[in-house]
Formats: C-alpha cells, structure tokens, sequence
C-alpha cells in the first residue's frame, strides 16, 4: 500500500534543510505521497527509511530520460488513467524513424527536416522530439556511418533500433560520450548482452515480448542487472490490441503500483502498406491512450501538424485552461477605419472568433477583454465580462489610437450590454454581433 | 507467475437505441442501425466486446452548400448539387446513417418552408435505404417549424431529429414522441448540462431508447480536450449507474473539423504557412484525425463529411473491433 504524506514524512529525517528544493520535510512528503518527485532528491534520508519508501515514493510510471549533447526528452511520470482526473503530465515523444540503408545525404536531408519544423500554434512553437535510427543492413560499421550523418544535420535525442548489441555499440561508439539515446531493444534472446550494454553506457533500454506476461518477466530480469531505466514495447499487432496494451499496462501501474510494468509505452506506428494518415491515426490513439514514446515513419507536415497539436490538447492541464494574453489583436492587417471586435481571453473563444474573422477575409481589430479564461456567457454570468471591463480594455490597449471610426462589435451573447458599454465608452459607436463565432463572416460582410 | 488483468466490473451500462424502421415495423428503411448497449470503455475486449460497433454518418445539405471547403466540393464533385443524389453517392459508399443537414434559407436566399423540407426528406427516403438524421438549420423558431411537418410527414420511419437543446427541446420531443422518431439532445460542453437536457426530456415522458446525446465537441486545435473529456465523464457516469448520462453519444467532427482555418484554406497563394503541409492531406488528417479521438473517447455516432474520412474511420472502427489475441 502507499504511505500517506504524513507516513512518509515520519521516515524523512525531519530536519527542513530544503536541500531537495521544498522548503520543508513535510512539503517534500506531500510530494513524495503524490508520487511527483524522486526520494533521491533527499540526501540525508537514512537507509532503513529508504528502504521503507523506495516502495511508496518511486512515481508508478518511471520517469526515463533520452539525452542528446543539448536536449533531453523525458516521458513517465504519469498518475492518472483519465486526464479529467488530474492531467497527463509529459506529452508523448514524437520520433522520427530512418533507416541505415538510405544514402547519406537522404538521411542528413531528413534528420535536417526533422531538426528546423516548427509549427506555431497557440502562440508556441510545436516540434518533433527526435530521431529513431534503424539498423536494417546489420552491419555495425553501416549504423555508426549513419548515426554520424544524422547528427551532422539533426541534434535530438536519438532511439537506436536493433536486436544486435553490436550494432548498437557501434551506434553508441559514434555518438559523445554524454549521449543516452534510447536502445530499442531488448527480447528474450538479447536481453542479457543489451542489459549489460544499456548499464555500461548508462543508457535507457526498450524492452520487448510476446505477451505482457513474459514482457513484466523480462523486465524483472533486467531489472535485476541493474538497468531501471526501461521502456515498455508491447509490440501490439493491431490497434485494439495496442489498447488494450496500453490500458492494461497503465492500469497496472496506477492502480496495482505494479512495478514490473511502471516504465513508459513505446509505440511504432508504421509497417508495409502503412501510409502517413494511417499512420496518424495510429498515433493519435497512442496519444490518447497512454504511448509515452511513439515512432512515425512518414514526416510528413500534413498529419505531423494535427498530431503535435492533438498532443498539446490531450496533455493540457484541465485545471489550468490555455488562456490567450488580453490585448488588441490586428487581423488581416486593419487599418484606421477597421471596426472592433470584442472578445474573452478563454482560449477557444479566442480561436473561433480568432479564426473566423482571418477566414472571412475582411480586416479588424480584435479587443481581447481579460476574463479570467472564461467564455464570453460564463465570464459574463459571473461578472467577469461587463461594460467597466471592456471600457477599461479599451483605454488599457489605447485601441483609439489605432482607430479613427470608432466602432465596437460586442458579442450577440451579451447585446444586453450595450446600453452600459456606450455609458462607458463615450464616443464609440455600438454595434452587436452575432452569438455564434461562425456567423462573423457573414456579419462582416453584410452588416459592417 | 501470469498477470492478473485489472478488470473494471461497472454496474451500469449505455441505452441501446435504434435508428430507422423497416417495412416491417412501420417505416420505409432497408435496414435498421443501433447504437450503444457497451457495458465498460471503449473497444476494451479483454472485459467486454461492444455489442454494436461505433456508427460512421455522413452529413449532407438539402442544397450545394456555397460555404463549404472547396476540399469537400470536389470530392462530392456533381452530386452535391442535389440532395437525392449526394445522399445516394453516400449510399454507395457503404455508409448505413445519413445526416440531412437543413439550411436557413434555399439557393435563392428565400426563407426555408416546411413544405420543401419534407419534399426532401421525403425524396430521399425514396431514393435511398439508409436511416436518416435530420438536424434544423439551428434557429429555434425555424428548427421547429420545419421539424414538425417533417416528423409527422415521416411517421413510422425512426428519424433522430435534431438539434434539441435547452431552448427549444419540447416542441421537438412531443413530436419526436407522437410520431416515433429519436431526438438529438445538444448541449455545450458540460457534464451536468447534458444530465439536466436528458432529465428534462424524459420527464417529458421521452423513452430512453429513444434519446441520443451530442455533449458538444470540437476539432483538434479548437478545444478537443474538452468535448474529449466531457464525453469520457459522462460515459464513466453512465457505466457508473447515472441513468441520465447513459443515452448514446453523437457528435459531429466533421462539422467541426471543416469549419477550421486548417481544412478551408491552403494552395500557394493562400498565406498558410509551409510547415502546415498538402491541404488536401491536412483537411482530411484534421476531420479524421478529429473522428479517430472521439471514438476512443466513446463516441457511438460519428457525423462526417469528406469521402476519405468515411473510408479512415470505418478502417479504425473494423480494427478496434476486432478482438486481439493477448496471449
């Protein structure tokens, strides 16, 4: 059973040093028993306590980190079957697969490709997390070749793909010394000669089996040559077989701490006769469903794009809705005579409306009225979206400095507020919008 | 030593309800479609396979729809231009629910009347086999006008009609109720909203076979987690026991997804950025990638709109309903 913070806090040496970086013992027991950090963290904590915590404090998914020379992706960690639970903390790694047999400059083009997307999205910029680089040829000195030439172009974290510890030596050879790609992967052939391998270069290991029985066996037994840092391949053959995976896999490990399986879910998406939206639907259910590392094999830009942004949705803290900055937004580059748009600061509100008006075409200001992240119905039945906040919006982003034709549009939603907006707003003239985002086109075309 | 699967036993279980009316109980459908009836998450085999797979419709208008992805107007090419033979090119698709989406007012601008309605719905029962969907244009005044002459003008056949929602739901229910049709409860995004919609209806007297509901979603980028998460609350709610969360669930990712920047513009001088990649790859990607989520969330009614999605969908929904070997 899991210790209560206060059970952990009785084993902690109680002396509120704050060298773990909470500011007392009882704050890092809270945390501890929410299983969000690591017991190391504490370095005076005796090793009869540790051995009663490593149980209670080791998180129920393992978090595993891959690191290149300049960046690290870390996946696990995860403390919720649902996202309405809590949230899902470590969005899933998107990797790239290439393969050994490609020319060199084919793969230094792609690992480029790979290296400069970005897409903007929410005011961020979306990118992939890595490569996945696949012996195909067997041949070791043929894998470093390559491993050398994608580095040259692309400086992600690596997964180096083979069953053959030599390969992937030779892999590792090719690499700085600092580098902890993920090795992919072990069976229940290889699994001792990649244990050692993985231990030595103190690189994290992806493990394979037929079944999820023989694959908590196996990991039990790397386990035992000291590798911790596993990652979970359970190999499924089609997409109701990968859910249930999955969701066994995470069930287990959150419900039952059973740690033979509490490490991350790998996911290759792609295969002969497997094309990139395929492929995207694929990942899209490992999005949703529990992957922590997923390899594509077609970058594409068309399905990479909804997947970085399905990914950001699906791992946003419910509890903390993206908001947008309040301020005056210029869409399709308006000028002195543009008219006003009014809108919250609740992200989806932002984007309809947002997206409207740029798909319509015609130029306006967008006034985005700080509302504490609610939509303009909720803000305005809790008193959040009145006439005092947009006047106050107005003179804040100096929008008359901006316009000559001073026209306000205010959601249909809130008509019922123009009377006190014109009170407040001296000199503007009032105009009502319609209620849904989806009727601005119209709006703007025939009625302003 | 073998795992013991972690089984979820709930004690609840969704409505089963049932769309169209054969000959012989009283409509004109060459088949019948149902949907609901899973007693635990979506496709987890290992516990319990869902008695009925999720249901792929497609939406189609009552004339050439001129704010359309021009995506989809290629796709659906000549047919759209009448409503009989897009929903015939549905048909021969595969696709075993329609959706008939009215407009507000006609080609010519001129208000949509009753009459007109059910001379199309009418003709489409005629031309083809499919149990039908009809959703108003979504003003409540109209929504009503035109459902009811199309509800009565379609006794016996089973429509689900649409969209019910806080407004305007009785006078869609009674007739819903009188004449044998299933209505669509939507409302926004919210839990405790859909459970108050669906206690109102059925204090109405409406028979939960009868009640599917559309929680409200969005496409990706546009706020899918939380349509995501409304439905994967209200279907634990169900499987828990809450009889007023266990109607089948449809929602509409077509709509959403083609109202995005991402599905109606591309091509070389639209602006978009290159990191958006092909357009006609990103608007189907965008609608099925849309689909593919809410189905894992447990979506039993799957309303799109592009040829290719329909084609995707259908391929997932075959796939997770196959159950796998986990041995």
């Amino acid at each position: 059973m899991p210790l209560s913070g206060i059970q952990i806090y009785k084993l902690l040496p109680m002396t509120n040093c704050k060298e773990c970086g909470f500011p007392t013992c009882l704050a890092f027991a809270m945390k501890l028993a929410a299983k969000q950090v690591e017991l190391a963290a504490c370095p005076y904590v005796s090793e009869t306590s540790k051995a009663q915590l490593a149980e209670s404090a080791a998180p129920p998914v393992r978090l595993v980190t891959l690191k290149s020379t300049s960046q690290e992706f870390a996946t696990g960690n995860e403390v919720v079957l649902f996202r309405h639970e809590k949230t899902f903390y470590r969005r899933p790694g998107l990797f790239i697969r290439l393969r050994d047999d490609e020319p060199v400059e084919q793969l230094k083009a792609k690992a480029a490709q790979a290296e400069k997307y970005a897409v903007a999205y929410v005011g961020m910029d979306l990118k992939v997390d890595g490569l996945a680089l696949e012996s195909v040829s067997g041949n070791p000195a043929a894998f470093a070749a390559a491993v050398k030439a994608v580095r040259e172009t692309c400086q992600r974290p690596l997964v180096l793909v083979s069953q053959d510890p030599a390969v992937l030596a030779s892999g590792l050879d090719a690499l700085d010394a600092n580098e902890r790609p993920l090795l992919c992967g072990a069976n229940a052939s290889n699994w001792e000669a990649l244990a050692n391998l993985a231990k030595a270069r103190k690189s994290p290991l992806a493990v394979s089996a037929a079944n999820l029985d023989a694959l908590a066996e196996l990991t039990e037994k790397i386990k035992g040559k000291g590798v911790e840092d596993l990652v979970l391949n359970p190999n499924g053959k089609s997409p109701s077989e990968a859910l249930a995976h999955n969701t066994l896999i995470r069930r287990l490990a959150i419900k039952k701490n059973f740690r033979a399986l509490g490490f991350p879910i790998l996911a290759f998406t792609g295969g002969e006769k497997v094309d990139a939206l395929d492929e995207a639907i694929a990942a899209a259910q490992g999005i949703t469903k529990y992957a922590g590392i997923i390899i594509i094999d077609h970058f594409q830009p068309e399905v990479i794009y909804p997947l970085l942004v399905l990914r950001q949705n699906i791992y946003t803290d419910p509890q903390k809705p993206i908001q947008v900055n309040p301020g005056l937004y210029d869409i399709n580059s308006p000028g002195p005579e543009s008219p006003v748009l009014v809108t919250t600061n609740f992200s989806i509100t932002y984007f309809s409306v947002a997206n409207e008006v740029e798909g319509s075409g015609a130029k306006a200001w967008l006034l985005v009225v700080d509302a504490e992240g609610m939509s303009v119905l909720t803000a305005w039945a809790a008193g959040k979206f009145d006439a005092e906040r947009i006047g106050k919006s107005l003179k804040t982003f100096k929008v008359d400095e901006k316009v000559t034709r001073k026209r306000l549009v205010l959601p249909g939603h809130v008509a019922v507020l123009s009377g006190e907006v014109e009170e407040t707003c001296p000199g503007w003239e009032i105009r009502v919008g319609p209620r849904e985002a989806v009727d601005i086109p119209a709006f703007m075309k025939n009625v302003l | 030593m073998p795992i013991e699967f972690p089984k979820d036993k709930f004690p609840g279980s969704v409505r089963t309800v049932t769309l169209g009316a054969t000959a012989a109980s009283g409509g004109s459908r060459a088949f019948t479609v149902t949907v609901g009836g899973e007693k635990n998450l979506p496709f987890l085999h290992f516990e319990s396979t869902p008695p009925h797979p999720a249901v792929l419709a497609v939406e189609i208008k009552d004339s050439r729809p001129g704010d359309w992805s021009p995506m989809l107007m290629a796709a659906w090419g000549e047919a759209a231009n009448d409503p009989v033979s897009w929903a015939k090119a549905v048909e021969a698709l595969g696709v075993r629910l329609l959706v008939l989406a009215l407009s507000p007012v006609d080609e010519a601008g001129k208000p949509a009347t009753p009459a007109k309605a059910v001379q199309t719905v009418k003709s489409i029962l005629a031309a083809t086999g499919m149990p039908l969907v009809v959703f108003g244009p979504g003003q409540a005044d109209l929504d009503n006008e035109l459902l009811v002459a199309i509800s009565e003008a379609s006794k016996g056949e089973r429509l689900a009609l649409g969209i019910c929602e806080d407004s305007n739901y009785r006078t869609i229910v009674a007739t819903a109720m009188a004449n044998g049709h299933v209505v669509c409860a939507r409302t926004p995004m919210d839990v405790n909203l859909s459970k108050q919609l669906n206690i109102l209806i059925s204090d109405m007297g409406m028979g939960s076979d009868s009640i599917l509901m559309d929680p409200s979603t969005a496409a990706v980028g546009y706020g899918i987690e939380y349509g995501y998460s409304v439905m994967e609350r209200l279907r634990l709610a169900a499987l828990q026991g809450d009889a007023m969360t266990q109607a089948p669930i449809i929602v509409t990712p077509g709509f959403e997804a083609w109202k995005t920047k991402e599905a109606k513009v591309g091509g070389p001088e639209s602006g978009v950025p290159a990191a958006w990649g092909d357009w006609a790859g990103r608007a189907v990607a965008w609608e099925t990638l849309t689909a593919v989520s809410l189905l894992e969330a447990g979506a039993d009614i799957l309303v799109v709109r592009h040829p290719e999605t329909v084609r995707r969908v259908q391929q997932t929904i075959d796939a997770l309903m196959t159950v796998p070997s986990l041995v």
